[in-house]
């Protein structure tokens, strides 16, 4: 039982860090609140879902496609809705609050988007479902296969952020724009790839969480929420930290749902959440705010 | 501040959209019969209503208007529609239904989607005198909430008639020798969920069965591997979810992955989807759910194929049906008063029968009397259990077969 737990919650807090993966580059980076985080993540899900029943293209294959039209996408978002803001505010505060209101729109645009296209139903399809035994606990290969996912995005990502030059410049820029610019940083196109390769993890989630979850136009907002949660607790703008704050929430849910009661998995959540911020304000990996 | 600002904004775009919409109006005159909803096209119940409530909206005011209209005496009245979005929430619904009535003038109502939507707009629909037959809302309280607003119609009935469906066929088999005491149930912690697991416990203790698990887990949870596996360990003979769509497909993949294979396998909401099938294939053999249709009746197959013809999708096989049903009971009390007035159509309902795709039926219970109640996956058709008496009624397929590998239609 405890096995079946321990598993489980990987599993779990695998597709949670991997959700919360992109958010946590374009907020930590960019600097862009992005609302409509979760809208995306389900319209590369709806992707992978036309690929799958229309093409008989399989959603790891669809990764191939469906990533690189997301980097993309992020990056037209970025140069042509956020970058006039970014040029117009002077603090980041005041950035923060005016991406909030504006990709509050473009949350309803996307949404509505999908809903004319999809309307509001349910959504589901079958892809690798199959049973995998590990130690004695049975998984299912799909929800394997995303919490590998989630490892290898949080690492690759951990390692070319502090290993490589161009990761550095993207560090920088998260602490400090103007000083960043003062080391002839471009810190306009840090920004931009940091937000589009935020949306390319988003993305990515999309599509495996599509492999496992039942989805339909109106199921944003719950990922933006949980994304929130783990980003805030691992640490805004650390890939690290998010992987940790994922699995120890997966692993709290878990554990509470299996020991105690499953009817406390959303209590136990908040509940992490806010004994992590008591005693570290700026998450697990946070550094101190100035 | 994120939230109330969040909070504020909601309200401005729901000011925005309905204001959007009214721009669009007829001018009210009595060349056509207005009707007016406001359902759920987004936020968290538009996966149902655009299942079960929308689209048999969109099929029933196609089919009247070919016709030529609503027969009113002796003019056919084409229906105008005014529709607008609750955004699944109580205050935008109850708000959306006082503008239908108030500036719209709308001559009918139909109900939104959900238990809890209906309870929010029932006392409007009773303030001005309109009729509410809620074909998706289950209540233990129907018959008191019929006394209290005279025209309401509770017609999916209340949570008990689901659960002692099912604990008639559980102590038959258990007479029989089929099955043991012992059952493990979960549920959702939400409306649904609570009213039926709540009947489904008393019905069970009256029974003498022992519940061996009984835990509920709250909305959006996205694994349910914990639950699924603690029942497994439990090894019972019957496992019970009164769950919600996406749990619904959860639950069931999860027993499959971990080879679950309980006699009796029953889930919630969903499981009479066509959504539920083309997922699961040929494994969706022997499920059990609520619901289920009249596989003989001519009537039940040419409303199937017509909802495929019109809306391009199959119906669900429960409260579709219910829905369907409630806007055939509507069209025949109009015709039958002959006229648009509320007071008389509302007091032909109460009186008259009328010939629906769940057969000949009266509402003088404020319920369908004798609706299938329990229903299971059979061939690839989900038909109707309990009440044994009810025409077409299958025998249960007793016990469920176990999960086969990688039988998904897709």
């Amino acid at each position: 039982m405890f096995i079946d737990a321990l598993f489980s919650g990987i599993t779990l807090g695998g597709m949670y860090a991997l959700v919360a993966m992109g958010l946590t580059l374009q907020y930590g980076v960019s600097r862009i609140m992005n609302l409509a985080y979760g809208e995306f993540l389900v319209a590369a899900a709806f992707c992978a879902y036309l690929l799958m029943t229309g093409l008989q293209i399989a959603p790891l294959w669809g990764l191939l496609l469906i990533v690189p039209v997301a980097f993309a996408l992020n990056w037209l978002v970025y140069s042509f809705l956020l970058t006039p803001l970014v040029r117009r505010t002077r603090t980041r505060a005041a950035l923060e609050v005016d991406s909030i209101l504006a990709t509050f729109g473009l949350l309803f645009i996307v949404q509505g988007v999908m809903q004319v296209t999809f309307g509001g139903n349910y959504y589901s399809y079958s892809y690798l479902n199959e049973p995998v035994r590990i130690l004695d606990s049975v998984l299912a290969l799909n929800r394997l296969l995303a919490l590998g996912f989630a490892a290898v995005f949080g690492i690759g990502f951990y390692l070319a952020l502090t290993r490589t030059r161009l990761g550095t410049a993207i560090r920088a820029v998260a602490v400090d724009p103007v000083a960043a610019r003062l080391v002839a940083i471009d810190v306009r196109w840090a920004s931009a790839l940091a937000f589009a390769a935020g949306g390319a993890l988003a993305a990515s989630g999309g599509v495996l969480v599509s492999m496992f979850l039942t989805f339909n136009a109106n199921m944003g907002v719950i990922f933006t929420m949980k994304a929130l949660i783990v980003i805030i607790m691992g640490g805004v703008g650390n890939v690290l930290g998010a992987l940790v704050a994922g699995l120890l929430l997966g692993l709290a849910e878990s554990f509470i749902a299996t020991y105690v009661d499953p009817g406390l998995t959303i209590a136990v959540t908040y509940g992490v959440f806010l004994l992590v911020l008591l005693v570290r304000p700026t998450g697990l990996f946070g550094r101190a705010a100035r | 501040m994120l939230t109330s600002s969040l909070k504020s904004l909601r309200r401005l775009g729901t000011a925005v959209a309905l204001s959007a919409f009214s721009l669009a109006l007829p001018a009210h005159a009595q060349d056509a019969v207005t009707i007016g909803y406001a359902v759920s096209k987004t936020g968290v119940n538009a996966g149902g209503a655009g299942i079960t409530t929308i689209p048999n909206y969109k099929l029933w005011v196609h089919e009247v208007n070919q016709a030529g209209g609503l027969k009113v005496g002796a003019k056919r009245l084409p229906i105008k529609v005014v529709e607008y979005d609750d955004r699944s929430s109580s205050e935008d619904a109850v708000r959306a239904v006082e503008r239908l009535i108030t500036q719209d003038k709308v001559d009918f109502l139909l109900p939104p989607w959900s238990t809890a939507m209906n309870l929010a707009v029932a006392p409007t629909f009773h303030r001005y005198g309109y009729p509410l037959l809620a074909g998706s809302a289950v209540t233990e309280r129907a018959p008191e909430f019929a006394k209290r607003w005279p025209n309401s119609y509770w017609l999916l009935g209340t949570g008990s008639q689901y659960a002692e469906a099912l604990v008639d066929q559980l102590t038959s088999l258990r007479k029989a020798g089929k099955i043991g005491d012992s059952i493990a149930m979960v549920s959702i912690a939400d409306g649904f969920g609570i009213e039926l697991a709540t009947a489904a416990r008393a019905a069970f203790q009256k029974a003498g069965f022992k519940l061996a698990y009984a835990k509920t887990y709250p909305v959006g949870t996205q694994d349910l591997a914990p639950i699924v596996t603690e029942a497994r360990n439990l090894n019972p003979d019957v496992f019970i979810a009164f769950s919600y769509p996406p749990d619904t497909m959860a639950i069931t993949d999860q027993a499959r992955v971990l080879g679950f294979n309980p006699k009796v396998f029953y889930t919630g909401v969903g499981t009479a989807f066509p959504l539920y099938k083309n997922r699961f294939g040929a494994n969706v053999e022997g499920v059990a759910s609520l619901g289920g249709i009249d596989a003989n009746s001519p009537a039940v197959k040419a409303y199937i194929q017509r909802h495929k013809e019109v809306t391009g999708a199959e119906p669900d096989r429960w409260a579709s049906l219910v829905t369907y049903a409630g806007l055939q009971v509507l069209q025949q009390a109009i015709e039958k008063a002959g006229t648009l007035d509320r007071k008389a159509v509302s007091a032909k309902i109460a009186s008259e029968e009328f010939d629906t795709i769940l057969g000949r039926i009266n509402l003088k219970n404020h319920m369908v009397p004798n609706m299938l109640t329990l229903g299971q996956w059979q061939n690839g058709e989900f038909v109707g259990i309990e009440p044994a008496s009810h025409a077409g009624a299958a025998k249960l397929v007793f016990p469920k077969s176990a999960w086969q590998a990688g039988a998904a239609a897709r």
